[in-house]
């Protein structure tokens, strides 16, 4: 920087802290300062009792982000991350904001960017939501005893007997692996979704990042995304998937591009993108062959042509104002599938002020977009996958009971990899080997634990939506589509409740 | 917990009103005094070609509202005979709303081409129940549904239903659960000649009530037996599927099974008609001019017991009911969850429909 008076430099909020007591730096390990990937932790040599050079940890204060890696990874249980006040308490002028002016003053103008989705202290309508059980006049089935179903279908459907039911991706678990691209991702994630999805008989998404030629086993449980950057699009990567998605927009950061640094694009994601080694990967902002909706229904049959016709053919926006007519339109439009994605949606690298002030909860945008699609009598022809904030499975199931047919889930997918929620995922540096290509960081993901860990959690979660499906009295997934009569609201208003067609509670 | 009881003469043999009067009687403990109903099959031989609308007002023959349904269905039907459907209160049924029914023909003047004859009179009926004070209780031919607040023999008795000769009767007993007791949600609840009588409670009815919704069908009553004669109409009369299939549209086989049959046909069912699935639990008895059907819930939470006696079907949910009526009765079984039980006029009776 070498400004005369550093007054804006930032003072991490977090540094670990080192129980010597404990700390086997004795005998000479330094592991917590081989896991830090953020290099806040070195080794400074001190005089051992002997007069011999031990190395210890050092906390730099520098770059610590509380991902808790060094924490989780330490033998002895000797680190705690300490937290620590940057100013005194001011309930409007928080650190949060104080501290994006500092850095942003500081840097050369930065616009600045941050990993996974919006942080803000919007409501969270699911949490509002409760569900209805059986009691006296109904029984509730235990999935233990009864058959309990919670298979579905996601794909253009007649609605009378005798029309056409198109091509069908078929789930046997609701919940389908959102798109995470190779270069956002490393192999081994997308390779364990792919194991754990195949396993579970679900989909896992590509994302905009191409198809590696390794995973092209799985192609049966996978989706491949058509995003504004092309990236790795061809007629053979095309038909190589079970559905193709055409990526609008995302909740995260709607209306705006992708940018994957040059430094990122190593040889294996230059050949799955189909672009030169080094160089910058752009995605603009809109896809320049579509600016409306008679250009998408263009690519949309471009891709059925392409296919023959005989996978599905998704669109995926975020939610944003006019999700409702929208959603008809790209229904009206000949998409299959509709893939809509709350503003609570993750990124590995987002623009900060778009992830925290842009879109709407997925919760009113699946509400509306259904009640639109219902209402215009096309509700048949098209799926609705909702994402961006699913939390856990109940998540899953109020979002169905709002219209929704499945969900994709992303960030739980990351988490059950051992993600910390740092958020510094656009570094490259993550410590759980994760959202970095670098060789020694994403050998920290094993791709068989990997897979085991999101079979665990597809299984749970399938469990749980059984279980909750069973105190409704309910033993058919799809007798809870849109079936909002199932759940009460806790402390919403009337327009609120209007929205999402769902009663306060009591009434 | 309610009671439900069917009998048909497959030969068309008319009986009157006072077996299945005794046939629910006997099932009282399933009732609690607030609702009882009977659907009557046959019932007006002299009308058979016109609709037979029941429709109940609010209040007394001096209700407004009457003049109002009247001109609606004067401008859109020939009423060609019309009449007080006589009642005779008593200490356990005092006066109830005001019933009378009209025996009319749509005026195919005012029929939109791709209407079809039913679709007109559905949408009649669908107009009138959104009419404040005013419901249909019925609309078929040559059928007749009494219903009202009391106990089902009580209910009997203030319709004088023994006055009634039919060859098939449906009959219920109602221990009321979701809606309040009153005469328009008793059961039967019916949309033209189909009549349904329904022990159970729907845990889908929200899914079900916004599937109907986009097919024009407005559920007034905030009861999941409405429902089911909605998505039976639609499926059936609209949509032409057999009553097979439109069983296993409201009760299907589980995917594993469908899998393992590789029944092509089943699955393609329940892919487009997902949203017209019945679940929790019930058992019905579904009636119109040419038969019976019987079907459970796929997990038979709800009794429902068949049984047969020379050309007589029974179905009831005690079977105490049909051993009152038929103490030799040669078959009795209870069938099994999803598995209906169709049972057909003969081609050759006279009351037949197509």
């Amino acid at each position: 920087m070498g400004q005369k008076h550093d007054n804006w430099k930032i003072i991490p909020a977090f540094h670990p802290e080192f129980d010597l007591e404990r700390c086997d730096y004795v005998n000479g390990c330094s592991i917590c300062a081989k896991e830090c990937s953020f290099g806040e932790i070195s080794l400074r040599p001190v005089k051992g009792a002997d007069g011999d050079v031990l190395y210890r940890p050092w906390a730099n204060l520098a770059a610590c982000n509380a991902c808790q890696r060094c924490v989780k990874m330490c033998p002895q249980k000797a680190i705690h991350i300490r937290q620590r006040p940057m100013h005194t308490s001011h309930a409007y002028w928080t650190p949060y904001h104080v501290s994006n002016i500092w850095r942003q003053a500081r840097t050369e103008g930065g616009v600045l960017l941050v990993g996974m989705g919006a942080t803000g202290p919007q409501k969270r309508y699911f949490d509002s939501l409760m569900f209805d059980a059986c009691q006296v006049t109904n029984p509730s089935i235990d999935p233990l005893r009864e058959p309990m179903e919670i298979r579905c279908y996601l794909g253009k459907k007649a609605d009378h007997y005798g029309g056409i039911v198109g091509p069908q991706l078929q789930l046997e678990v609701p919940i389908m692996f959102g798109a995470m691209s190779f270069g956002a991702v490393n192999l081994r994630v997308q390779e364990a979704g792919a194991i754990a999805t195949q396993a579970r008989g679900t989909f896992w998404n590509t994302g905009e990042g191409g198809f590696h030629s390794t995973l092209r086993r799985y192609k049966g449980n996978t989706i491949v995304q058509v995003a504004s950057g092309r990236f790795g699009v061809s007629e053979e990567y095309l038909k190589s998937a079970a559905a193709v998605e055409i990526k609008i927009g995302q909740g995260a950061k709607p209306g705006i591009g992708g940018h994957l640094p040059g430094e990122k694009v190593s040889e294996a994601i230059s050949q799955t993108r189909m672009i030169p080694e080094g160089t910058d990967a752009l995605s603009p902002a809109p896809h320049h062959d579509i600016y409306s909706i008679e250009d998408l229904r263009q690519l949309i049959y471009a891709i059925k042509e392409a296919t023959d016709y005989k996978v599905p053919v998704s669109v995926k926006i975020s939610a944003v104002n006019n999700v409702a007519p929208i959603a008809s339109g790209i229904a009206r439009a000949g998409a299959d599938i509709i893939a809509i994605d709350g503003f609570r949606g993750g990124s590995g690298a987002t623009p900060l002020q778009i992830r925290q002030n842009t879109g709407i909860p997925i919760e009113l945008a699946i509400a509306a977009a259904d009640e639109r699609l219902r209402a215009e009598g096309i509700r048949n022809t098209v799926s609705l996958v909702a994402s961006g904030g699913v939390q856990c499975s109940s998540d899953v199931l109020k979002a169905i009971c709002l219209g929704a047919d499945a969900v994709y889930i992303a960030t739980p997918v990351l988490v059950a990899l051992g993600c910390g929620m740092c958020q510094r995922c656009f570094t490259g540096k993550c410590p759980y080997g994760i959202t970095t290509n670098r060789p020694g960081l994403a050998e920290r993901v094993d791709v068989e634990e990997a897979a085991q860990a999101l079979k665990n959690l597809l299984y749970a979660w399938a469990e749980e939506i059984k279980e909750l499906m069973g105190s409704m009295g309910i033993s058919a997934i799809e007798a809870l589509r849109g079936n909002r009569d199932r759940m009460r609201a806790v402390g919403l208003g009337s327009e609120e409740l209007r929205i999402l067609g769902v009663k306060h509670a009591g009434e | 917990m309610c009671g439900i009881v069917g009998i048909i003469n497959t030969d068309g043999k008319m009986v009157d009103g006072s077996h299945i009067r005794e046939a629910i009687r006997i099932q009282q403990e399933r009732g609690n005094g607030l609702g009882g109903g009977f659907a009557v099959y046959g019932a007006y031989p002299e009308h058979l070609d016109k609709y037979a609308f029941h429709i109940m007002y609010e209040g007394n023959r001096n209700s407004s509202v009457v003049p109002v349904v009247e001109d609606n269905l004067m401008s859109q039907t020939t009423v060609c005979h019309s009449e007080e459907i006589p009642v005779y209160p008593n200490k356990k049924v005092p006066q109830g709303p005001y019933f009378k029914r009209y025996f009319l023909q749509p005026r195919e003047e005012f029929m939109t081409p791709e209407q079809t004859e039913e679709d007109y009179i559905v949408d009649i009926v669908m107009s009138i129940n959104k009419i404040d004070g005013a419901f249909v209780v019925s609309s078929g031919k040559n059928m007749a549904v009494f219903k009202g607040v009391g106990y089902p023999e009580d209910i009997a008795d203030y319709f004088g239903i023994v006055n009634y000769k039919g060859h098939t009767w449906i009959a219920h007993n109602r221990f009321p659960t979701n809606t309040p007791g009153w005469w328009g949600g008793a059961h039967p609840f019916t949309i033209l000649d189909k009549a349904v009588v329904h022990n159970g409670e729907i845990t889908s009815y929200g899914t079900n009530v916004r599937w109907l919704e986009m097919y024009g069908y407005h559920c007034m009553l905030q009861t999941d037996t409405e429902v089911i004669s909605y998505i039976y109409d639609k499926l059936t009369r609209k949509d032409n599927l057999t009553v097979e299939n439109a069983c296993f549209v409201m009760a299907p086989s589980l995917w594993d099974e469908i899998d393992r049959k590789g029944d092509g046909e089943k699955k393609y069912l329940r892919q487009i008609y997902g949203p017209a699935i019945v679940n929790g639990p019930f058992g019905i008895v579904l009636t119109n001019n040419s038969g019976m059907i019987v079907l459970n819930d796929r997990n038979k939470l709800r009794p429902v017991v068949c049984a047969k006696a020379g050309e007589t079907f029974y179905a009831s949910s005690e079977e105490c009911s049909i051993r009152l009526l038929s103490p030799e009765v040669e078959k009795i079984w209870s069938p099994k969850g999803g598995e209906p039980v169709v049972v057909d006029l003969k081609k050759d009776t006279v009351w037949r429909v197509n």
